[in-house]
């Protein structure tokens, strides 16, 4: 007994360094983002790696500098209003799926997950083309269009839904329900922590998002949070504490859902996969 | 009402709640796809376009450009993936150790780089290896250079510094995946091994990756498919120009700054998109066939 715990300890040890040494290297960026973001560039570039009183002179100068108040509510907008309108699209289809199930149903759900297959970049420009037509360039109707039905959050609700029982929805029939009331009055609320994981994968993924709002967003009005990241970081001099506090306001948002819904987040991110 | 009626008004309602997503599906994912394959075989500037044939897909074999975009993004693709893939199972096997302590904090910390936005996160690092940042001032302290290292106007670092970025920002959501597929193993078969005397490499090797291999599979296809299209860490880095001498070009980019950077041309565009279907496809193929060997 006493041979065998000797022989384990340098392995444990090792272990919790490893461990510890990743997680440290997880964390550092966001904590080097938070100091930075309160001191003076001068100061950053010296290697200032402590709180300093620099944060309210930065956020006065992000936000008259550039254009940070709007990208942030458009960021915020955009998330939202995508959010919402992917959760009600898909979830009815997901629903759809899975409560009037047939061969034909599925057969067409094996066609959509096809789409996940198919790379953003290989479509985005008659992607581009068709918006430019319908006049959606610069809107937050052609922002969120092209990610408000995806085949990831169908399958997540279909699959979800497997465990909504069947007897739910016939004795609510009997009781005289719509059918699209069953799905608003009992499916949406029984299925709450689904919608809510789906509610938190979806709002990252478009509050996150880059290539497609950089090409159809060509108003400066109009812009996102991270095109201005990089219009920031694009001049010859860059002001670190400004940029800093710039991308800690970016992020925040996600990092408080993250440290709130943690075990949300992560069934979302794992989707429909068992 | 009939029961044969009822069962009708039913499926009429099941196709209406399906109806949206799925048209939305087909018209903006695989209505464009057939689109991009028509453009792809025309030519000419902006919305100028005559019938050309194969010529894009010729032009693009001498493509410098391209080529070094393919290059690139295939560099990225065989250092980059199973570097993040070995790093997520070590990570998820060790989390996934009953008697570790501080299990919680942990797992929180390896799964929070997938919060930042890709932007974000090239951002700070993008900060931290600057001319003037901090892994030259701390390299200078420690007198370890004697002059600032210009890593993102360097060739090979400003890949290296692509990868890292990558590196970081995605083990964590593989980890989750994996951690996940552990969940499905019983433990009672480890406790069988360890009673037979099978050591932990054994335990690892002869149970955990066979019982992983569909969820290995899954991670290795997503990130082939991500590291293909990569686009905003690398535009974020080093900027529209694709790096010193094209030293970090991607498709992607490639296809951005074919369409909307320089004068248009789209069908060229559509052309080295469709490659990267092609990729995606041929890629997901193979792998496909070596994970489902046995």
């Amino acid at each position: 007994m006493n041979n065998a715990m000797k022989k384990v300890r340098p392995a444990v040890a090792f272990m919790y360094a490893f461990l510890t040494l990743i997680a440290l290297v997880s964390a550092f960026p966001f904590v080097w983002m938070a100091l930075a973001s309160t001191n003076k560039s001068v100061d950053i570039v010296r290697g200032r790696f402590f709180f300093g009183l620099n944060l309210l002179e930065n956020w006065s100068a992000l936000f008259s500098a550039y254009p940070m108040a709007s990208s942030f509510l458009n960021s915020l907008r955009n998330a939202v209003v995508g959010t919402i309108v992917s959760l009600f699209v898909c979830s009815l289809a997901g629903y759809g799926f899975q409560v009037y199930r047939d061969k034909a149903k599925d057969r067409l759900m094996a066609v959509l997950l096809l789409s996940m297959m198919v790379p953003f970049a290989s479509v985005m420009i008659p992607l581009f083309r068709m918006f430019s037509q319908a006049k959606l360039l610069n809107t937050t109707l052609g922002i969120i269009l092209p990610s408000v039905s995806t085949a990831f959050l169908i399958f997540f609700f279909r699959q979800n839904s497997a465990g909504f029982p069947m007897e739910i929805v016939q004795a609510a029939r009997v009781d005289g329900l719509s059918e699209f009331g069953i799905y608003l009055r009992i499916y949406v609320p029984v299925m709450a922590a689904t919608f809510a994981a789906a509610a938190i994968i979806q709002f990252m993924g478009v509050w996150n998002n880059y290539l497609w709002p950089l090409i159809i967003l060509l108003k400066k009005e109009a812009q996102t949070l991270p095109i201005m990241l990089v219009s920031i970081t694009s001049g010859y001099t860059t002001d670190y504490g400004i940029l800093m506090l710039a991308v800690t306001i970016s992020t925040l948002p996600t990092v408080i859902l993250f440290f709130t819904q943690q075990r949300r987040f992560v069934s979302g991110i794992l989707g429909s996969v068992k | 009402m009939g029961r044969v009626k009822l069962e009708r008004k039913y499926a009429v309602w099941g196709w209406l709640f399906v109806a949206p997503a799925s048209l939305m599906i087909f018209i903006l994912s695989f209505f464009p796809m057939i689109q991009a394959f028509i453009l792809s075989l025309q030519s000419g500037r902006g919305n100028n376009l005559r019938f050309a044939g194969m010529r894009n897909y010729l032009r693009l074999l001498e493509d410098e450009q391209f080529r070094a975009a393919v290059c690139n993004v295939f560099t990225y693709l065989i250092i980059q993936v199973p570097i993040m893939l070995i790093l997520a199972l070590i990570l998820a096997t060790i989390l996934n150790e009953q008697t570790l302590k501080l299990k919680g904090l942990f797992r929180t910390l390896v799964f929070l780089p997938c919060v930042a936005g890709l932007v974000s996160a090239a951002t700070i690092f993008k900060s931290i290896f600057s001319i003037d940042g901090l892994v030259n001032i701390m390299l200078l302290k420690l007198h370890i250079i004697t002059s600032p290292v210009s890593f993102l106007s360097d060739p090979v670092w400003a890949k290296a510094v692509i990868i890292i970025v990558i590196t970081w920002r995605w083990t964590g959501y593989n980890t989750i995946f994996y951690l996940a597929g552990f969940q499905t193993i019983e433990t009672s078969i480890y406790e069988a091994a360890r009673i037979d005397g099978a050591n932990a490499a054994q335990q690892f090797f002869k149970i955990t990756m066979p019982l992983l291999r569909p969820v290995i599979l899954l991670t290795t296809i997503m990130s082939t498919n991500g590291t293909l299209q990569i686009f905003d860490e690398v535009r974020t880095i080093t900027g529209t120009s694709g790096g010193p001498g094209n030293a970090t070009l991607t498709i992607s980019q490639y296809i951005y700054n074919l369409s909307f950077l320089y004068s248009p041309q789209f069908g060229y565009a559509a052309a080295a998109s469709y490659t990267i279907l092609f990729m995606v496809a041929v890629l997901s193929f193979i792998q496909m066939k070596i994970g489902d060997k046995e």
